[in-house]
């Protein structure tokens, strides 16, 4: 298990790994939306709790087909499925080792992001930590995505629409967090409901991602 | 005699053959008949002739529920006791269910108009059926983009699993989310809030209406995937012949 | 007929695209179920 987590890792920090891609691009979200709505300070304060989730969230998906696709090409996703090690905890790993290179460095570079969307200051600790609690239920429910879609061609696409429906409980939950946050209410019970709703992700879509894994393997 | 003997897909069609046409009278006459009354009720004395538009709209968005419903049922039959009909159908009826889904969405914002002022308002309800409506697109496409038909069946029944759970949830986050203007529900059972009999029989009839009509297509659905199927092997044996 | 009242256009409209989204799917169903039979049995005919 800690072999297969660092070797995920050791391949997504490598050159080409798209470790920095998702940053990047959650950047560039960052960087347009006040293009697009304008540069008052107040409207952009207003919906910088929801850019910024959608943004992390957009990010996340971007590099959601690589979890299984690479693996599959080259034959170790059979070798996986075939070790003694089950293919729920395989999945579970991967998503781990999703998390750890998107959702973590997203949510803790979320502050800088806000600077430049004027998000409100009570708001910051809870951007980060809905983030924190949000973001592995994305990672898990996207690697349950690229497990339904990895044998397909042009699987990319159907596979953001397979997924993103899926992100809403989550969206809703954390972006209120966030924006009760900036409001000065107490942003405590959507983090509750989010936290909830990421564990039940956490334990139950293993079952599903690994039934879908095998019969693509079949 | 079991109800499994259904599955077996000769049995099936040779069945499904003999009622289709009963089913096809059926629907045609509760749709027509319901919709017909419900066109010549009295107006309300506070919505007017909009009224009328809710022996459109109740049925299409409790069918729209049900038939996904129905395909979770159907995909739990397949992956559970591998019955190939049961994956067909579950895959029959998701366009009509994106159709039902469609008009409850559509007739909704065309009466939200003169009522609530709006065509379109993020409210729970409206919300959490635009998010179903998602999901079917995502069940259909799947379908279509998986070549193999059984592992499509496993795939497209495991999402119909993981997207129940998650349409749920959603409609209780969005519930959270925002409160609505949407009306609770039309037929509650509590005394005194129910609509009056003139409006209650024609709705009743146009849902009985809705749910043949969406039997008959399912039966004819069904059959075409089975023909489909069955030339497909076919098609296959002559090739490795 | 019926008098519709000021809603009138309203509840033509919820009407008809109901009614076209209806028609749409039962004409697509029905056509398909034809083409698939029709294939089948040229296929079975031919042996």
């Amino acid at each position: 298990m800690w072999a297969l987590l660092i070797r995920d890792l050791r391949l997504a920090t490598r050159s080409g790994g798209g470790f920095g891609l998702a940053l990047a691009f959650f950047l560039i979200v960052c960087t347009l939306v006040p293009f697009g709505v304008g540069p008052e300070g107040g409207q952009l304060s207003r919906i910088a709790p929801g850019i910024l989730w959608v943004g992390a969230l957009l990010s996340c998906l971007l590099s959601l087909d690589r979890i299984f696709a690479l693996d599959f090409e080259d034959g170790s996703l059979d070798l996986l499925a075939t070790a003694p090690l089950p293919l729920e905890g395989a999945v579970a790993v991967k998503a781990l080792a999703h998390w750890l290179v998107t959702g973590l460095p997203l949510a803790l570079s979320a502050p800088v992001f806000a600077l430049l969307l004027h998000l409100p200051g009570p708001a910051y600790p809870w951007l980060v930590a809905s983030l924190v609690l949000g973001t592995p239920a994305l990672s898990m429910l996207g690697a349950f995505g690229a497990a339904v879609t990895v044998g397909l061609r042009r699987g990319g696409l159907l596979m953001s629409l397979l997924v993103l429906p899926l992100y809403v409980p989550t969206l809703i939950f954390g972006a209120e967090a966030v924006r009760r946050g900036a409001a000065g209410a107490d942003p405590v019970t959507p983090l509750v409901f989010l936290a909830a709703v990421t564990l039940s992700t956490l334990a139950l879509t293993p079952f599903a991602a690994a039934a879908a894994l095998r019969v693509n393997l079949r | 005699m079991s109800i499994w003997e259904y599955a077996n897909p000769v049995k099936f069609m040779r069945t499904s053959g003999a009622v289709l046409p009963w089913v096809v009278a059926a629907a045609a006459l509760a749709t027509v008949g319901g919709l017909v009354w419900g066109f010549l009720t009295p107006e309300d004395y506070k919505q007017g002739s909009t009224v009328k538009i809710v022996f459109l709209h109740v049925p299409a968005a409790l069918m729209a529920i049900n038939i996904w419903l129905m395909m979770l049922v159907a995909s739990l039959i397949w992956l559970v006791r591998r019955h190939h009909v049961s994956a067909l159908a579950a895959k029959a009826a998701a366009p009509v269910g994106a159709v039902m889904t469609l008009i409850a969405l559509i007739t909704g914002a065309i009466w939200g108009q003169p009522m609530w002022g709006t065509w379109w308002e993020w409210d729970p309800r409206l919300t959490s059926f635009l998010i179903l409506f998602l999901f079917y697109l995502g069940y259909m496409a799947l379908w279509e983009a998986v070549e193999n038909p059984d592992s499509a069946a496993d795939l497209t029944g495991v999402l119909c699993l993981v997207g129940s759970v998650f349409a749920i949830l959603s409609r209780y986050a969005v519930n959270f989310w925002n409160q609505g203007l949407h009306q609770g529900a039309s037929l509650s059972v509590a005394p005194g809030e129910r609509m009056s009999a003139i409006y209650r029989y024609p709705l009743y009839l146009s849902m009985l209406g809705f749910f043949l009509l969406f039997l008959a297509l399912l039966l004819i659905r069904t059959r075409t995937e089975i023909r489909r199927r069955r030339l497909a092997a076919l098609l296959a044996r002559e090739n490795r012949a | 007929m019926t008098e519709l009242g000021k809603y009138a256009g309203t509840v033509l409209a919820a009407y008809g695209a109901s009614l076209v989204l209806l028609a749409g799917i039962v004409v697509q169903t029905v056509l398909a179920n034809s083409r698939a039979r029709r294939a089948l049995q040229e296929h079975e005919r031919r042996g």
